[in-house]
């Protein structure tokens, strides 16, 4: 377990047991924590996991119970009496929830490369080149922030069908493929490298594209994380866009599947619960895997401002 | 100083900006268009006048979805701006294991709406683990219809929509609490302030920008709800449909041989009016507070 350390703050000096130290009654050293404030403290954490956690637990553990186990029973048991994998196959046999992953991937992947390719290619032109309606171009990202994206869903799905890609995966992916707060937030990340380094890199004869790779994309790499994070995260959880483009069983993705297979099925709620095992599983190990950048991306958003 | 061509900036630039004009900027003006023709689902469609908009003011649904809507950012917003703060403070500190639990209270934020809003339709099924739990308790004595109640469904909604919130706005707040001063809170401590006064007087006015801005975009989530009423009512919108939303409004016109463009691109215009209220007001209650 790592722990995160704040750049902004002083790193605090943990208290080795047996030393105890000299201290008045009432007042607590500020880098420090009393006993009592510990235990109060993680029970709170734990009160709030249960909270968090445990209805995803108790969904795993419904998927897991055998189809002889009474899942009904008053006294709720989170251990299954007679563990089984089986209803993940059944989900398999029943919706192709193998391909709606596949689909899901896919969507995902055309979204996380497009907008990590499009959003630091505009970021860096925004702040770190001069030239002319700059700021109107700025100010046309800035602006399409206040529009929630359900106001234009209707019209996009017709831009969409009459490119022809309604009904289609690259439909799906494509309107989210470069967003505009993605473009702001690289913006952002770009901005706060001091303009020197452009300048000095010009006297030695770089030119555009190589101040791009060799000094602008190597101090962004914690906001491109985290950009890469949430776009992967949109797109896999994103349920309204797709059941809007999508008429075709064959093409659905994850979420619209699991609808279907509820919509369909839903007098076994082991077959249900595994479903969305598969569909929150993947996400929750991308998650985990990439918390460390996520947080300190969030840490250096703020210590910016 | 210039260190390069004029077009290379545009050259950069020209994929984003392509991709908001495609599917940012001309979508919000053909939506207006739309509103004023009866195209379908499948395509074509007329010039119809103000029609869809006569419609909207007799549509029994949208008085429904419109109140609900009201009710649910009512309900989010005071439980929405403090639990996630408090859940900030809790987390502020860096104790060992600190960040498991950062991200353990982040993980409904990960997860799908369409995820959360099924395990939830389990949990609160008529013979699911709260009913369950409260029958063996005697709390009550048959199953409460959290699914298939007007007004508990919608609340159940909230619920979800509640929980899922706590990790994303927490992360939010984390990331304000550290711009507040250190030394305040010193300060504070030593002249012999409990901490909950320290909260008070400290935390709440360290943060206050961010808690305008948190009130906006809780507002504006709850006004745009759709995932968790669309799963947990069935993709039926509760009993005789009082239990939609705008957008699932939007959604069900997009859709089949009934299905009206026209008509949904005329609700999507009312979503942008009912959206940019609360933030007009709230930025406005903002800078008021400001001067004052």
């Amino acid at each position: 377990m790592s722990i995160v350390t704040d750049p902004a703050r002083p790193v605090e000096v943990p208290v080795e047991p047996g030393t105890a130290k000299p201290r008045r009654r009432g007042s607590f050293g500020f880098n420090s924590i009393s006993p009592t404030e510990k235990v109060v403290r993680y029970l709170l954490l734990v009160f709030v996991l249960l909270i968090t956690i445990g209805p995803f637990l108790w969904q795993l553990s419904t998927s897991l119970k055998g189809s002889g186990e009474d899942i009904y029973t008053r006294i709720p048991r989170l251990l299954p009496s007679q563990p089984t994998l089986s209803h993940y196959g059944e989900v398999a046999d029943t919706i192709p929830v193998w391909d709606y992953m596949k689909n899901s991937l896919l969507v995902a992947v055309l979204v996380v490369g497009g907008n990590i390719v499009g959003s630091s290619l505009a970021g860096f032109a925004l702040s770190r080149l001069q030239f002319r309606f700059r700021r109107i171009v700025l100010g046309l990202f800035l602006a399409t922030l206040v529009l929630p994206g359900e106001v234009t869903i209707i019209s996009q799905y017709v831009t969409v069908r009459e490119l022809g890609l309604a009904n289609t995966l690259f439909g799906v992916a494509l309107p989210g493929m470069i967003g505009a707060l993605n473009v702001l937030l690289m913006f952002n990340a770009f901005r706060s490298l001091p303009i020197e380094v452009d300048q000095a890199a010009v006297v030695d004869g770089a030119n555009v594209w190589q101040r791009f790779v060799y000094i602008g994309l190597p101090s962004v790499r914690g906001t491109i994380s985290v950009v890469a994070i949430f776009a992967f995260i949109g797109a896999w959880d994103d349920f309204l866009w797709p059941l809007i483009v999508l008429t075709d069983p064959d093409k659905y993705t994850l979420t619209v599947g699991l609808q279907y297979l509820s919509g369909t099925f839903s007098n076994n709620p082991r077959l249900i619960a595994a479903g969305t095992m598969i569909a929150f599983i993947p996400i929750v190990i991308v998650f985990a895997v990439c918390q460390r950048f996520f947080f300190k991306g969030v840490e250096e958003g703020a210590v910016k401002g | 100083m210039k260190y390069h061509r004029w077009f290379t900036p545009w050259v950069l630039i020209i994929p984003a900006l392509a991709w908001l004009l495609v599917f940012n900027l001309w979508p919000s003006i053909n939506t207006v268009i739309l509103s004023f023709t009866n195209a379908r689902p499948i395509g074509g469609g007329t010039f119809v006048g103000l029609k869809n908009f006569e419609t909207l003011l007799h549509d029994e649904q949208l008085r429904y979805a419109l109140l609900n809507s009201v009710i649910y950012m009512v309900v989010c917003l005071p439980f929405l701006t403090i639990f996630p703060l408090l859940l900030a403070v809790l987390v502020e500190k860096k104790l060992p294991g600190i960040t498991f639990f950062r991200t353990a209270f982040y993980t409904p934020v990960v997860a799908s709406a369409v995820v959360v809003a099924l395990i939830w339709q389990w949990i609160l099924d008529d013979r699911g683990l709260v009913n369950g739990l409260a029958e063996k308790l005697g709390v009550i004595s048959g199953p409460l219809p959290f699914l298939s109640d007007q007004w508990l469904l919608l609340l159940s909604a909230i619920s979800l929509t509640i929980w899922k919130g706590l990790g994303y706005y927490m992360i939010i707040y984390l990331a304000a609490l550290g711009n507040v001063g250190r030394e305040l809170h010193e300060a504070a401590a030593v002249d012999g302030a409990s901490a909950f006064r320290r909260f008070v007087n400290v935390t709440i006015p360290g943060v206050r920008g961010t808690m305008v801005l948190i009130s906006i975009l809780i507002s504006v989530s709850a006004l745009r709800v759709f995932s968790e009423l669309f799963i947990l009512s069935g993709g039926k919108g509760g009993p005789g449909g009082r239990d939609n939303s705008v957008v699932m409004l939007i959604q069900q016109y997009s859709q089949g041989f009934e299905g009206n463009l026209g008509y949904a691109s005329a609700l999507s215009i009312v979503l942008f009016f009912v959206t940019v209220v609360p933030m007009l007001v709230l930025a406005r209650l903002n800078r008021k507070g400001v001067e004052a």
